[in-house]
């Protein structure tokens, strides 16, 4: 276990390495900070002097180098927008990304897994196909496009749910939480639903199929002739079989939700991360931009991992503490 | 009364452009305490049939004629529940590839204590004290402790030992074994087929061995079914089955046999292939292959010709018996 968790923090070390020196690349292809930074006012002699003390004349890896010096003290530069650390900013807005993907997860975990083995076990009934039917055209569909027919239907056509921002949030141990207030629970709804209106088809069609295939295995067609209950079969020596490859391509895909959220949270006005990005991006605020996508590998990394954890406790045939992949 | 009667029994695989008859007009008993062969081929239908007496043939496949007879009651037309009261209690099966009949996910202990479980109310202690007598039953070493392991922690050998512990549990009348060694190396082979034909003789079980080994059967049955494409073609004492075969086919698998060829001589082979099930040739399925074929092969499907306690179906052999 101990060598296990040391070989994946060597990993996450190199891959964090590699995302930092991508991201950092960005940093001269998007266009003039300074624009951003002074107005119009200044003449391009001071802006010259300006870039000077800021370093941005210097090659590229001289730059890199001294990002990399302070990156690995936990200072990622400052915004120049908010002219605060860039972390700092980041993170103040990592609560409520974090909540739109748990409460996507959520949405994920407790439709796609009754789903997808309903149509696993009643390959022929109507349920089946018609749930196969929608979940092609919920793949189909945009997160967007998804997202503003929500907001048309429930918030406008309807008016039951709001249709943009966090509403009310308390503060708990320094951690700015909807889930605590039905105002911020009401808020959740809508982004969630739009969130994971990809995940979700993919997880019951994968769900589905996996579970098809463990159905055929010779050890479910042996425990029908022990004559266990069937409902033993389908929950017990089936869906443990299928939850096995579904953990490692959902552990991935909640990370790749991270990367919808900019999407999700840009429709609804969410105040997370990805809408932070994306006013970023606007500005060219570079170390903003870096930060979040730091960030957002660091969380991916981390999922990873855990997912790998939770994978080899599951299955009895890895030995985590060998150490061999 | 026999305890399972198999009656005109007709297994059918539903295809694009058609439907497959696995199994035709399968009808056989057996008794308590006997033990009775199924040989043939691959492809013959012999798991086909396995599957079918406990109504568990594999989806599409459906059982389209007959009757399966149990204690009086018939598995092919039973309630689900009733079926599974049946299945792995009274009836209890022994599947080809050991590696693959036990669910790699579950402790060996999990898979046997539901088992008992499913049929018996009984304590989850009383139920680990049952499944540990029945690993030691079967010589595994250190049964207490292989409760707690994982199929892939145990070898092929030991795993088709668990697989014959877990039919052994709820101390079933009859123990139906597809292939139970096929899957294993030569060496253990004789072993499990052994332990398998002493535990059966030991508790009073009967057996339906399924097999393509002349030599198992040979060793381990009292009575004989061959079958070929899909159709028993001859049942009888297997002794007197091996010693004196009268369908063509029977005696083709026999000559067959590795023993009955001199050193360096060609092993004897029946010419052709076995068709396949969506081109059975009319008449005697057998016909193409067969040296005694007539013009009566080609047409019509042979009855059965009783003598002697035993039946085949072929013209040759009826014809013979005319003349006799």
């Amino acid at each position: 276990m101990i060598a296990f968790l040391v070989r994946r923090i060597g990993q996450a070390l190199v891959v964090m390495f590699i995302i930092s020196l991508l991201s950092f690349s960005i940093q001269d292809n998007l266009g003039d900070p300074l624009r951003e930074l002074v107005g119009q006012s200044v003449s391009e002699a001071e802006r010259q002097k300006m870039r000077d003390s800021m370093g941005l004349n210097d090659p590229f890896i001289t730059q890199y180098w001294r990002f990399l010096k302070k990156a690995v003290q936990g200072d990622l530069g400052n915004s120049y927008f908010f002219k605060r650390p860039a972390l700092e900013v980041i993170l103040e807005k990592l609560p409520a990304t974090l909540e739109l993907v748990i409460g996507a997860t959520l949405i994920i975990l407790i439709l796609s897994v009754p789903i997808g083995v309903y149509c696993a076990i009643n390959p022929r009934s109507w349920f089946t196909k018609v749930m196969m039917g929608i979940s092609i055209v919920g793949i189909s569909i945009p997160v967007f496009l998804t997202a503003i027919m929500l907001i048309y239907v429930f918030s406008i056509w309807l008016g039951w749910l709001p249709s943009f921002g966090r509403g009310e949030t308390v503060t708990v141990a320094g951690w700015e939480t909807g889930f605590l207030t039905t105002d911020g629970l009401l808020h959740l709804i809508l982004p969630s639903i739009a969130l994971s209106s990809i995940m979700l088809p993919l997880f019951i069609r994968l769900i589905r199929s996996e579970m098809m295939e463990v159905l055929e295995q010779d050890y479910i067609r042996f425990a029908w002739a022990k004559g266990l209950h069937r409902k033993r079969i389908w929950f017990i020596h089936a869906l443990k079989n299928t939850l096995l490859p579904v953990i490692t391509v959902g552990g991935v895909q909640i990370g790749t939700m991270i990367a919808y959220t900019i999407l999700t949270e840009t429709v609804f006005q969410w105040p997370g991360m990805g809408f932070l990005f994306l006013e970023a991006v606007n500005r060219v605020d570079t170390p903003l931009i870096i930060a979040y996508l730091i960030i957002v590998g660091l969380i991916f990394v981390i999922t990873n991992t855990v997912v790998d954890l939770i994978y080899g406790l599951v299955n009895p045939t890895v030995k985590l503490a060998r150490g061999h992949t | 009364m026999a305890l399972l009667e198999v009656r005109n029994l007709e297994v059918r695989f539903p295809l694009r452009g058609g439907e497959l008859t696995a199994l035709r007009d399968l009808s056989f008993s057996l008794n308590q305490g006997e033990r009775l062969g199924i040989v043939g081929e691959s492809g013959a239908g012999k798991s086909v049939a396995a599957f079918a007496i406990l109504n568990l043939v594999s989806r599409p496949g459906y059982i389209s004629a007959g009757s399966v007879l149990f204690e009086g009651r018939d598995l092919a037309s039973l309630a689900p529940e009733q079926l599974r009261s049946i299945r792995g209690n009274r009836i209890a099966m022994i599947f080809q590839d050991p590696m693959m009949t036990l669910n790699p996910v579950l402790t060996i202990g999990t898979q046997m204590v539901e088992c008992l479980q499913a049929h018996r109310e009984i304590s989850d202690k009383e139920a680990r004290e049952i499944a540990v007598s029945k690993l030691r039953s079967v010589s595994i070493p250190a049964p207490a402790a292989r409760m707690d392991q994982y199929p892939h922690e145990l070898s092929g050998g030991m795993r088709q030992r668990v697989v014959i512990a877990i039919a052994l549990l709820t101390e079933p009348s009859v123990i139906i074994a597809d292939e139970p060694t096929t899957a294993l190396d030569v060496t253990i082979q004789a072993e499990i087929m052994e332990l398998l034909l002493e535990l059966c003789e030991n508790n009073n079980v009967a057996l339906l061995l399924i097999t393509h080994d002349l030599g198992v059967v040979s060793q381990v049955t009292q009575r004989t079914i061959v079958m070929y494409a899909g159709r028993i073609v001859e049942e009888g004492a297997t002794r007197s089955i091996i010693d004196n075969p009268w369908h063509p086919y029977t005696h083709g698998l026999i000559d067959a046999l590795p023993e009955r060829t001199h050193r360096g001589q060609r092993l004897n082979q029946i010419p052709g292939m076995m068709p396949s099930l969506s081109a059975i040739p009319e008449g005697c399925a057998f016909h193409p292959r067969c040296e005694h074929m007539t013009e009566l092969c080609q047409t019509q499907i042979p009855g059965y010709t009783l003598r002697d306690e035993r039946r085949v179906a072929c013209h040759w052999v009826e014809k013979q018996g005319e003349s006799r």
